[in-house]
């Protein structure tokens, strides 16, 4: 029999996928979190439907969960995978593209059934064949079977035995990337031990079942090891976006001292974050679960006339609903913050699936002369910062923001090193405590342009605003022509005066060259990787990504106009384009654009950039 | 009782008051003004916490004639708004002044919501059943087969009882009065401020452009009032009539009215109102009550108190959570759960 071979690796990209009652989530994310604990950068990406129960064996059902894990920070989650975990037919059917060349699959024997075969769309009983894998290293262990049979002593039910497979997989994948079983175990005794000894139990079972069948049997030819990530000092966690988000705005409540408050509706992919913040009642947290998503921004509108760090988080369809309040929140000059984790659409679209189509909306999806401020965030842990940011820029300057997020980052996760409260800058909101000489009125301005802050309950502040205009001056209603036309000019200037506070535009890779790939919010880790190979490969080319949407940074010009070409890649049909076409007229844009409701690959981002440079 | 020995003055604005005149949103922003002083003092709340939202219509220009704090949002969101202000800090006195459109048709959402909860607002709800701000056009209480610009041939479509909604979905105070009936509205919005929970005040106001003397049938003058409505007072015999020679009575599983002294009834025979019952029937059937076979009943006709108020809910979890978690800053935070050390 043939010796097992320990073969060193610099990065894996593995693959769980299944039904999706399979439990493949939890599967990738135990897998993920430990490989993060080994201190291997990790990125991951969640894929899954937006069924919770989706038809079983049908490929439109398949749930995935994919871990990139290496020896230094990965950046994505990367395009095609080392192995694929598949617990039927249809889960190998749906993936067999994602696969590398020679790839190893460990498909669930007890699956390949013709019943299966059949619900996945497969012709004939030759998978090898059909599929083409004869060059892959297809290994097909009784999965289900195996796993009754550990279970046997339980005297669980058939179906609680059949819902353990999944820890027998990830039993066989902790053997291969020699992974211990510690975290795993400690979690599902969290999960279940309290709820159902006997189910904690059996998971904990089957996993080592999993791994022990690995080790003694000699059907894989080999195993792997992956050595941990060269990362900066320090103390570390994995994150995922959502997370990340919602203590980014506990920090910002945190540094500004005011309590924070959440008015949200659930809503995919965004329910994280709501959810995460009922949690945080520790930290002072105020939640409502409004009766609907304009109910959400509204309680949020009304707590930040109160005098709290107020947000609503949403996706797409629910941005739509909040539109004219968000008029509103501009109008009266509040603080928000208005979280948007976009989906595919338009309508309800792909609600599990990511995509940068939100943009344009957010910038403009208003009725009037309507600016907002505008932000996104770039990968999982980046949510902290940029949510910290948002809030930063809501409160200083006395307006909405809308921070972008995305489906990809916000399920996905990655290693985070801890940062501390002390890193982070006080935030200023211009509170108003007493009444100035003569009476407090609520539209005088700082140097900012932004008004005073004046709560509800303090002596001698008593004053309306609403959504009607204002006087410039006394803050009363007013429909005088030329005030109107002066209101519209303060709220613009005072959002365009923001980019005086945000950090200049930085390039990735040289200053000047043949190709500026331009990208915004959660694409960079793929852009970076791409750009990074062909920089590697000698290419003059580098990276400008954005974060700061609205205002736009300051020194974009100088960086554009020193390149030949400027390429901007969006995961929509060019919002940020059209918007860098009217905010730098001078310079002419190229797009590369993608709406398949996943994110982009490398190598499709390479082909391109490759084209661009011939 | 404190004793902050306000004026109706302290809570006027300096804004030009710009209803149509005959309106009868004067004689409520009257009520009001003239009930807060009377407020402050039986609630213990200074002027500085006298937080007024509204939303989008006639009524909803209210918070622009007070002299406190104020917010006028946008159509049918005041109700989700008040909610925000009160939870955000529940010291506020959280009124809400608002109309027939705005929350029962654009709003309804959130005023069945707000009530669901038990949120401690404050709600005016102006119904003159019709639209008045976009010139004359049907509400969701305008009586079926009324013609307006947007009915030419009349409504097909039959209206809300305010009051049946509120009660229907629990709500904790119902009260009715009239815009020209100040001291009864005055009497309603100081039992709506006590009242700890949300309270929802229906004033029955006239439209003098769009729909004069809409509910002129029952209360036009005095004498129509006092033959075609009832106002209820807890412990009260339900009488009515110039003389209250007049009485409702409990028979056949419905309300009845009788005359005291004919057909064998005697005044033992007139029910007692009891606004504090729990169950919502006789309540319902009290605020459903209709011209012409019924008078209409004002007053406070359900207050019932609740120990569950949302905001002061919120406030305690958030209370009890902080005091027994060992999370207290955001580095703790960070810090929770599984951790690695890089060296």
């Amino acid at each position: 029999m043939e010796q097992t071979s320990v073969r060193e690796l610099q990065d894996v990209v593995i693959r769980f996928s299944g039904d999706s009652g399979d439990g493949m989530q939890l599967t990738g994310t135990l897998f993920s979190d430990t490989s993060a604990l080994m201190g291997n950068g990790i990125s991951t990406f969640p894929d899954y439907p937006a069924e919770i129960r989706a038809p079983q064996g049908t490929v439109a059902g398949v749930s995935g969960f994919q871990v990139h894990f290496g020896n230094h920070c990965e950046l994505n989650p990367g395009d095609y995978c080392d192995v694929l975990v598949a617990m039927n037919p249809a889960a190998l059917k749906a993936n067999r593209k994602w696969l590398k060349p020679g790839a190893t699959v460990i498909l669930d024997g007890d699956s390949v059934t013709e019943e299966h075969l059949k619900r996945a769309g497969f012709a004939t009983t030759d998978i090898v064949a059909e599929l083409k894998l004869d060059a892959y290293d297809l290994v097909v262990p009784d999965i289900t079977s195996m796993t009754r049979e550990a279970l046997k002593e339980t005297g669980l039910d058939n179906k609680s035995v059949v819902k353990c497979k999944n820890m027998f997989a990830l039993g066989i994948c902790f053997w291969m990337f020699d992974r211990p079983e510690e975290h795993a175990m400690e979690y599902i005794d969290a999960k279940f031990l309290k709820k159902n000894p006997a189910v904690a139990q059996a998971n904990k079972l089957a996993l080592r079942a999993g791994y022990d069948y690995a080790a003694n049997t000699h059907q894989f030819a080999n195993t792997y090891k992956v050595a941990p990530a060269r990362l900066e000092k320090g103390t570390y966690r994995s994150i995922s976006g959502n997370v990340a988000t919602a203590w980014g705005l506990c920090a910002a409540a945190e540094k500004a001292h005011l309590p924070l408050f959440c008015g949200s509706y659930p809503i995919t992919p965004a329910t994280v974050i709501l959810e995460e913040l009922a949690k945080r009642k520790d930290l002072g947290v105020k939640t409502v679960q409004a009766e609907d998503e304009i109910a959400g921004i509204c309680t949020a509108i009304g707590a930040a006339y109160a005098g709290n760090f107020a947000v609503t988080s949403t996706s797409g369809p629910g941005l739509s609903l909040k539109s004219e309040a968000l008029g509103l929140a501009v109008m009266t000059e509040l603080p928000l913050v208005v979280v948007d984790v976009q989906r595919g659409g338009p309508s309800t679209g792909l609600p599990t699936k990511t995509e940068q189509s939100d943009l344009q909306q957010a910038l403009y999806g208003r009725n009037g002369e309507c600016p907002v401020a505008v932000v996104a965030a770039s990968s999982p842990s980046d949510c902290f910062r940029f949510a910290f940011e948002a809030g930063r820029i809501a409160m200083e300057h006395m307006t909405p923001v809308i921070l972008l997020s995305d489906g990809f980052i916000a399920n996905g996760s990655e290693p985070w090193r801890i940062p501390q409260m002390k890193e982070f800058p006080e935030i200023h909101p211009p509170i108003v405590e007493t009444a100035p000489e003569g009476g407090f009125l609520p539209y005088v301005r700082n140097e900012k342009l932004a008004r005073g802050w004046a709560f509800p309950g303090k002596i001698g502040l008593e004053h309306r605003v609403g959504g009607l205009e204002k006087d410039a001056v006394k803050g009363c209603i007013s429909h005088d022509p030329a005030n109107h036309q002066k209101m519209v000019d303060l709220r613009a200037a005072k959002v365009a005066k923001i980019a005086e506070d945000i950090p200049v535009q930085r390039v990735i890779g040289d200053p000047e060259g043949d190709l500026l790939v331009v990208g915004w919010g959660g694409t960079r880790g793929h852009l970076q990787q791409a750009v990074g190979d062909l920089r590697k490969e000698g290419k003059r080319v580098s990276l400008c990504h954005f974060n700061y949407i609205n205002p736009l940074p300051r020194g974009v010009h100088e960086i554009f106009s020193r390149f030949r070409r400027i390429v901007v890649c969006e995961l929509n049909e060019g919002q940020f384009a059209a918007y860098l076409r009217q905010q730098l007229q001078e310079f002419r844009y190229e797009q590369y654009n993608k709406c398949e409701g996943q994110p982009f690959t490398i190598v499709e981002l390479k082909e391109k950039f490759y084209s661009l440079l011939d | 009782m404190a004793n902050y020995q306000y004026t109706p003055a302290d809570f006027k604005s300096d804004q030009e008051v710009r209803w149509c005149p005959g309106c009868g949103d004067h004689a409520i922003l009257n009520a009001v003004q003239r009930a807060l002083p009377e407020i402050a003092d039986a609630t213990d709340t200074p002027h500085n916490r006298f937080t007024f939202v509204s939303g989008i219509g006639c009524s909803s220009r209210f918070i622009y004639y007070m002299k406190t704090f104020g917010f006028h949002s946008v159509h049918g969101r005041a109700n989700a708004v008040a909610t925000g202000v009160k939870v955000a800090n529940p010291d506020l006195a959280v009124w809400v002044c608002t109309g027939d459109g705005d929350s029962l048709a654009i709003g309804g959402n959130h005023f069945i919501h707000a009530i669901r909860r038990n949120v401690d607002l404050n709600v005016i709800l102006f119904n003159n059943e019709i639209y008045g701000l976009t010139k004359g056009q049907y509400s969701p209480t305008s009586k079926l087969g009324k013609i307006t610009k947007t009915s030419p041939y009349g409504t097909v479509e039959k209206p809300f009882n305010p009051g049946e909604l509120v009660i229907g979905a629990k709500g904790t105070f119902f009260a009715r009065s009239v815009d020209v009936e100040v001291n009864l509205s005055k009497e309603c919005l100081v039992a709506a401020a006590k009242h700890p929970g949300m309270s929802v005040v229906e004033m029955l106001q006239n439209c003098v452009i769009f729909n004069d003397k809409t509910h002129a049938q029952f209360a036009g003058d005095k004498a129509v009032r006092a033959e075609h409505t009832i106002t209820l007072r807890h412990g009260e015999k339900m009488l009515f009539g110039a003389d209250h020679e007049k009485g409702l009575v409990f028979e056949q599983m419905k309300l009845k009215v009788v005359t005291v002294g004919q057909e064998g009834y005697t005044l033992d025979n007139v029910l007692v109102h009891d606004a504090h019952r729990r169950d919502t029937t006789l309540h319902s059937m009290l605020a459903a009550m209709k011209y012409p076979d019924y008078p209409v009943a004002l007053g406070v006709i359900r207050d019932v108190e609740d120990p569950v108020v949302y905001d002061a809910a919120v406030q305690r979890q958030v209370e009890e959570v902080k005091a027994a978690s060992r999370i207290h800053c955001v580095d703790d935070l960070l810090r929770s759960g599984a951790t690695w050390e890089v060296e």
